[in-house]
């Protein structure tokens, strides 16, 4: 039982990291088409965006405190306020408001 | 391009990626215990994996025994979205940047780990990388081990918020750019209203896709969609670059 958990382990380490290295040893250069140009500038924002909403309002024990959290740090970040400060500012936002809720 | 100070930098934007690891770590050690995972494989499993959703999969199919096919098969679905990420910063190092370097990047993807790399001004500086991974990956692995030692210690309320420091480091990279380019900022909407809708419309619920696939639908029909609706030019690229 416990040899085979370890496989387990191996497996899931290989797998993960063979998908995030494949493109980097495939592509080399520049893409030079304007399609994929466009579609890979778009990706980070996207998938960001997509992991963020609504994943945030189950994150906290209550989803109004993720919600404030959300709209403040869209705010903060509006504000231009860096990584940092907005990541804790969203922590302090559940922080006190889960006294309340 | 001073490395060091750029593995400086990385160690900093690191802390909050660190602290939102730690505490998702935590819990996710304490399902791992129920799998029957011991402390060490915890560790080991999430310092070399350091994937969420991935290893949450692959820890559920220990404890039912599955076959070790279901394993890759799982992995490859929950963490296909980092077969894009890897894609993306392909395209964001100095073209003099040497292939281990870029591998070694690769390596260090996660969310996280890819949301600040991108957000680079400028190419890539591999070591700042380097340095957000060096600090966040140990709290994610310990974070693991801790919660399979302790189980459920950590209080509810610190978990929680806790673990909104990696929301709040993602609206961090998303909003300023959308400040400049109205695409983004489309595009940003798009993505919270149709992750809303697939997320909880019982329709597409009882689909049964997990949220990592729907993770990569959404991203692949949006950024297209974005990329068709509003291509890059060359001038857009050195602006974006500069």
């Amino acid at each position: 039982m416990n040899h085979s958990v370890w496989i387990y382990i191996f497996i899931m380490i290989v797998t993960t990291n063979l998908i995030r290295i494949i493109p980097l040893t495939l592509i080399r250069g520049k893409i030079k088409n304007p399609f994929i140009q466009s579609f890979l500038y778009y990706v980070p924002y996207v998938t960001l965006a997509v992991m963020t909403f609504p994943a945030i309002l189950d994150a906290t024990q209550s989803p109004v405190s993720g919600a404030a959290a959300l709209c403040l740090g869209i705010v903060a970040a509006f504000a231009g306020l860096g990584l940092f400060p907005v990541s804790i500012l969203c922590c302090a936002v559940v922080f006190v408001l889960e006294f309340f809720v | 391009m001073d490395n060091k100070l750029a593995f400086r930098k990385g160690l900093r934007v690191g802390f909050p990626i660190a602290l939102g690891y730690f505490a998702v770590a935590f819990s996710l050690g304490f399902m791992a215990k129920k799998c029957g995972l011991t402390p060490l494989q915890g560790f080991i499993g999430s310092l070399f994996t350091r994937a969420s959703a991935g290893e949450y999969g692959v820890y559920t199919l220990v404890q039912q025994h599955a076959d070790y096919i279901s394993v890759i098969a799982m992995c490859l679905i929950t963490n296909l979205r980092y077969l894009l990420m890897s894609t993306a910063l392909s395209q964001k190092f100095a073209p003099e940047t040497p292939q281990f370097l870029r591998i070694l990047t690769g390596f260090c993807v996660t969310d996280e780990i890819f949301g600040v790399s991108i957000a680079y001004s400028g190419p890539l500086n591999p070591w700042y990388t380097f340095g957000a991974f060096a600090i966040s990956s140990p709290f994610w692995a310990s974070g693991t081990m801790f919660g399979i030692i302790a189980g459920s210690v950590l209080p509810a309320r610190a978990v929680s918020a806790l673990s909104v420091a990696l929301y709040g480091m993602f609206i961090a990279i998303i909003i300023p750019p959308g400040k400049k380019d109205k695409a983004v900022l489309i595009a940003v909407a798009a993505g919270f209203l149709l992750s809303f809708l697939a997320n909880r419309m019982d329709l597409i619920r009882n689909l049964g896709l997990s949220s990592g696939t729907i993770t990569i639908l959404l991203t692949i029909l949006i950024s297209a969609a974005a990329a068709l609706a509003a291509p890059r030019t060359p001038e857009k690229n050195q602006e974006a670059a500069s």
